[in-house]
């Protein structure tokens, strides 16, 4: 018997909001939380805006023993995680915590503990670093926290696959208990490399915008950054019904493909495989879709290239909209947050927007991109893009309970 | 155009056409003003490296964004970028 995967909690903190609802309200409302970034040495970056999480009190919400451990991205994982699982109503008996896990995505770990290392030794000629900075820069960081915070001891690790890590990670988590290698995975991403380093090394790409994030608008002209995490609890079909857990929606398929071609530009064939692997895998049709989340980054070659993947794959290409013009790319955490906007299509049948559209691009002409005020239509299912550098292509597909 | 300018820009020229030979891996004197960087195969990424160059070489910041529709400069070609540093340049000393 086929082993199904029920969503059964989410948390999220993003430029948006700090939780969930207030994420689906800002969502729902098409308001954009991109500004101006603070940090040290912003004024030293040409790109100077980003979806970056105002007011968290770090030291109100974590113990000086907890703040040596936690980097920036592993405090947004571990309130997202709070927040899925007290949703999910989740507890685990000591044998079923050995079939419960974690996969978590993110592209650069604790990116804000290296810049502020690297810092330290290399500007203010100090010959020491703290000595949790490898804890609390590696990339498992996130993963091992949430797996020790929710006495989770089945299988637990990291993905990174730069911007499609996250749904590569919740594509792990579901494939797990489909296949019956786990029960109960959270599952997720987590970023933050709002910091003066982490943007530097993007600047020298010219990608980035300087102004705002518009995807499929004709007068687009780069990226955005944002940072935060999204978790979910992903749960075997049968023990969330019959623990009575309100599902929140099924994942239906998962898809990675590989372009293999370049090292930046999108091949649309790679994610013309990824979409249809998804529904293959779901036994969707395409005419069951309702809502695409997109990649969506507001650069010319990914809008170019997803669109044209999109019409490849659809006849008749339902709504698309990319939530990146509103939090930001939150790159290894992308996808994730970018799943509460297929959970709002498909729970509460709202359709985000892509704000900031402005004016309609000839390349992407045909596609109904949901501009800049949200929808309401009922959603029987949905895909979420995720095509990295490096061309690594992840793609879920969701159905409604 | 009086003399030092002139002697600035062939100077500036021929810098950032070594970059741009370095770059499209060929002879210096193979460049000629009218080539395309399509067609000495400098791609998106060649592009990014050889602006990184340039700032590097000329201390100047190029104000380029490969998303931009309407970019407010022509850096296509050998020429176009020669003119597009040559004017940083100057506007600097300026």
């Amino acid at each position: 018997m086929t082993r199904r995967v029920a969503i059964t909690g989410a948390g999220s903190v993003n430029a948006l909001a700090l939780d969930v609802p207030g994420t689906y309200a800002a969502l729902a409302a098409g308001r954009v939380a991109i500004g101006p970034l603070e940090f040290e040495d912003v004024e030293r970056l040409s790109v100077r805006i980003g979806g970056q999480i105002r007011d968290w009190d770090a030291e109100a919400r974590h113990s000086r023993q907890e703040l040596a451990l936690y980097d920036r991205a592993v405090q947004f994982a571990l309130e997202a995680g709070r927040q899925a699982v007290a949703q999910s109503g989740l507890t685990l008996a000591p044998d079923e915590a050995l079939r419960a896990g974690v996969v978590m995505g993110t592209g650069g770990g604790g990116y804000t503990t290296i810049d502020d290392s690297y810092r330290a030794v290399h500007v203010e000629g100090k010959n020491r670093v703290h000595p949790f900075t490898i804890p609390r820069l590696m990339h498992a960081a996130a993963a091992a926290h949430l797996a020790m915070r929710h006495g989770l001891k089945g299988p637990a690790f990291t993905v990174s696959t730069a911007c499609a890590s996250s749904n590569h990670a919740m594509g792990q988590a579901f494939q797990m208990i489909r296949s019956g290698a786990a029960d109960v995975m959270l599952a997720g991403g987590a970023e933050a490399t709002l910091c003066f380093g982490g943007l530097k090394a993007w600047e020298g790409l010219r990608v980035m915008s300087p102004d705002g994030c518009r995807p499929f608008s004709a007068d687009r002209n780069g990226m955005v950054q944002g940072e935060g995490a999204a978790v979910f609890v992903f749960e075997e079909w049968e023990r969330a019904r019959a623990r009575g857990a309100t599902i929140l929606a099924e994942v239906a398929g998962f898809a990675m493909t590989s372009d293999a071609g370049d090292i930046v530009m999108p091949d649309p064939d790679g994610a013309v495989r990824a979409m249809q692997g998804a529904l293959d895998d779901a036994a969707m049709a395409p005419a069951e879709v309702g809502y695409i989340n997109a990649h969506g980054t507001g650069t010319a070659v990914n809008d170019r290239s997803e669109a044209q993947a999109i019409r490849r794959v659809f006849a008749t290409p339902p709504p698309v909209s990319s939530t990146k013009s509103m939090h930001g790319h939150l790159l290894g955490a992308a996808g994730a947050v970018e799943l509460l906007a297929v959970l709002m299509a498909l729970g509460e049948g709202v359709i985000a927007p892509t704000a900031g559209w402005n004016a309609e691009d000839p390349e992407v002409l045909g596609l109904d991109v949901v501009p800049n005020v949200a929808r309401r239509a009922r959603v029987d299912a949905a895909l979420t893009n995720a095509f990295a550098f490096g061309g690594l292509n992840a793609c879920l597909a969701l159905r409604r309970v | 155009m009086d003399g030092s300018f002139v002697a600035l820009g062939d100077g500036l020229h021929r810098r950032v056409i070594a970059i741009l030979a370095a770059q499209a891996l060929r002879e210096p004197s193979g460049l000629t003003r009218e080539m395309s960087l399509e067609s000495l195969g400098i791609d998106s990424l060649g592009m990014a490296e050889i602006l990184f160059a340039i700032e590097e070489a000329f201390d100047v910041q190029v104000p380029f964004n490969a998303n931009d529709p309407g970019a407010t400069r022509d850096l296509s070609t050998v020429g176009g970028i020669c003119d597009a540093v040559e004017a940083l340049v100057s506007a600097d000393r300026g």
